[in-house]
């Protein structure tokens, strides 16, 4: 057993930092059109990492594809990425597919009735599994970076992959554990640097150790989520409850994150102009789209518990 | 990254579970820990089966009698070990915190003494750190080591002192210059527990049993040649004694928690099937297990290459304190009326776990670690 990334992944996720951090710096222009890179993306490989080459993609898989989503949710990254790759990829053939690694379609999938970025993907994956054109109407999101949809139904296309939910959860879980990393971050830096009373506010435990909560959660959430991006990527019979597992904590964990940073930075923390609020809401719309953490639990409940008969 | 054993640790972990299953009797399996580890007589006897064994000592060096066995064979060990419900051995100071800390700062003579001793079982040693007045904060030790000669000469009073009362040898933190400053004023000690003037009293705890006890030393004289580490140096060699504590810790605390959840999981199939409530709280320390399992692993990879445990360990004893404590109180709830009964391991589990978040290092000052330490907040003090 080895639970460590690989020179190349810590690589990947080195350059990931360093590329997001310079195009997407907390200090963009929050209310100017968000530029999505989506071509850069594709020269970059990112949109085709499990790709097979031959198909033009890079032939890696699940794992790499977890830590540029973690780096992705640490750079609030606004485009469509969790939804193309972490949603989608997976139900899509081999022309669909070359087509992602290409960057000449963004997709989307339905999720408990709600279409993520209906209204700027070109195609959709409806709940039975079929491709749909992306059209329907289109709702005002919690996060208004990540906008939501209802989907028009027409006759779809069969699609030959799966449904992949463990994949998509894992997703999820991946990006709210950089989420809370950035959160944590940003708390420490107002922590060690705003003084009051002479000193740092960071030396009083009542704050610190507040954040020391914070950094024990995002651990854990880690954990959880590299585990479940391994059994995807490996294909593990775990992969369910592992997936189910890791987005209900790691989700919690960055509500939790986030609101804890948000009370450690003082009335900045509430304000507009500062970007924790975009933050926030990142990680309310990650914990409840599809099933939230309730519902997940009672999943696990009944994987290590056998199914529940109802009394 | 790979969450599979090699083949070699899949192996390891097929012999040792073959071997826990010959050589581990059904009415030794599934003890409550807590005193039994040391009253039962067992204990020693098990000890040494372990020892002849080989799992003694898996990552100490061969040259010291270990078997020189990277870390993961360790984790493998306590994963084995709580699944057959094993006691562990009876020597976990010596193996854990003393022995390694005599091979990284004692005398050749002193690792001849004592290193293939503490493996098989026949030296017990136990741990002289916090004091009355000396709890979390163990430079202000003040058992007092004034030398003579060729001699210290120990008075004062030690605490919460597991393995005391059987223990052929302590590992002793003193102040032996109280005009120098902190972090510069101690002295550390190998103490023989057997000499004149050392006084153990058993310490009843919440559960009504004496796991730890009050060491008193009177005009106790240890040789100069007992010392580890230089005079005034006591403050780096306890912390290599406290490294190696947390180095591999987690798997044993993760391993024994394991066993509870799963007595956990049991006692809902029969009590609560159908209360989603109660389902979703037990898969909730389900997932905590898990999560701390895995950050284990994590901790263990950046082990494996530097030696030093990675900074996401410190933040599993927080964890798994506050998990055992909530776990075994939610094993209680699930008993219903039963569980105000003393059923012999829930009822002791629960009022146990009271100490966890006191004992080697409290929640408090755990936090102010990761605080200062891992995230780099200015310090308090």
């Amino acid at each position: 057993m080895d639970f460590a990334f690989t020179e190349e992944q810590a690589e990947l996720k080195r350059q990931a930092r360093a590329w997001l951090s310079e195009r997407y710096p907390l200090d963009r222009d929050w209310d100017a059109p968000q530029d999505d890179r989506w071509s850069e993306l594709a020269e970059l490989g990112w949109l085709g990492v499990s790709v097979s080459e031959d198909e033009g993609g890079v032939g890696l898989g699940f794992l790499e594809e977890a830590i540029l989503l973690e780096e992705l949710g640490y750079a609030l990254y606004p485009g469509p990425y969790l939804a193309t790759v972490g949603f989608a990829l997976a139900a899509l053939g081999p022309a669909d597919r070359a087509a992602v690694a290409a960057g000449t379609t963004k997709w989307s999938a339905e999720v408990n009735g709600l279409t993520p970025w209906l209204g700027s993907v070109d195609k959709v994956v409806d709940m039975d599994g079929n491709a749909q054109p992306a059209q329907g109407e289109e709702l005002v999101s919690v996060d208004p970076s990540r906008p939501l949809g209802r989907l028009e139904r027409s006759n779809g296309t069969p699609l030959p992959g799966p449904r992949d939910i463990p994949r998509a959860r894992a997703a999820m879980a991946a990006e709210a554990v950089g989420i809370a990393q950035r959160v944590l971050e940003l708390g420490i830096e107002h922590a060690s640097t705003r003084v009051q009373f002479g000193k740092p506010i960071g030396v009083y435990q009542a704050v610190s150790h507040q954040l020391a909560n914070t950094y024990a959660d995002v651990e854990l959430a880690r954990s959880l989520a590299y585990w479940a991006a391994w059994c995807v990527a490996e294909d593990d019979e775990q992969a369910p409850v592992a997936a189910a597992a890791a987005k209900a904590f790691a989700a919690e964990a960055a509500v939790a994150a986030c609101e804890r940073s948000i009370q450690v930075h003082g009335g900045t923390g509430f304000t507009w102009e500062h970007p924790l609020h975009r933050f926030y809401k990142r990680a309310l719309w990650l914990e409840g789209l599809g099933s939230r953490p309730a519902e997940l639990r009672l999943e696990v409940a009944d994987a290590v518990l056998g199914v529940s008969v109802p009394v | 990254m790979e969450l599979r054993d090699t083949p070699d640790e899949a192996a390891f972990r097929a012999e040792l579970r073959a071997w826990l299953d010959a050589n581990l009797p059904e009415e030794r399996r599934g003890g409550r820990g807590g005193a039994q580890r040391f009253d039962d007589a067992f204990g020693r006897e098990w000890s040494r089966m372990l020892y002849d064994a080989g799992y003694a000592g898996l990552t100490w060096p061969k040259e010291f009698g270990g078997a020189g066995a990277p870390y993961s064979f360790q984790a493998i060990f306590y994963e084995e070990m709580a699944r057959a419900h094993a006691p562990g051995h009876v020597g976990v100071i010596g193996l854990g915190m003393a022995g390694p800390t005599i091979m990284a700062h004692g005398s050749d003579e002193q690792k001849q003494a004592h290193l293939s001793k503490i493996l098989s079982a026949e030296e017990i040693w136990c741990q002289g750190f916090s004091e009355p007045d000396a709890g979390s904060d163990l430079a202000a030790a003040r058992t007092r080591a004034e030398r003579r000669g060729d001699t210290y000469v120990v008075n004062g009073q030690k605490v919460w002192s597991s393995f005391a009362h059987i223990a052929d040898f302590c590992i002793l933190v003193t102040q032996s210059d109280p005009d120098a400053p902190r972090y510069r004023n101690l002295t550390y000690l190998i103490v023989d527990m057997h000499a004149p003037g050392v006084e153990v009293r058993p310490l009843r705890q919440i559960t009504g049993e004496a796991e730890f006890n009050e060491i008193f030393f009177n005009d106790v004289e240890v040789p100069v040649s007992n010392r580890l580490g230089e005079e005034g140096e006591g403050w780096q060699v306890a912390m290599t004694t406290l490294l190696h504590e947390r180095g591999t810790l987690g798997f044993a605390l993760t391993a024994a928690l394991e066993s509870g959840v799963n007595r956990l999981l049991d006692v809902a199939r029969e009590k609560v099937n159908g209360d989603s409530g109660i389902r979703e709280r037990v898969a909730a320390e389900w997932i905590e297990l898990q999560a701390l399992r895995y950050t284990n692993y994590r901790s263990l990879g950046a082990y494996q290459r530097t030696g030093i445990p990675g900074p996401e360990g410190s933040a599993i004893k927080l964890r798994w304190s506050e998990q055992n404590q909530r776990m075994t109180k939610l094993g209680r709830e699930l008993l219903g009326a039963e569980g105000i009964l003393d059923d012999g391991w829930w009822h002791h589990q629960q009022l146990r776990s009271r100490g966890n978040t006191i004992e080697a290092g409290t929640s408090e000052v755990l936090r102010n670690i990761v605080a200062e330490r891992v995230l780099g907040l200015p310090k308090g003090r």
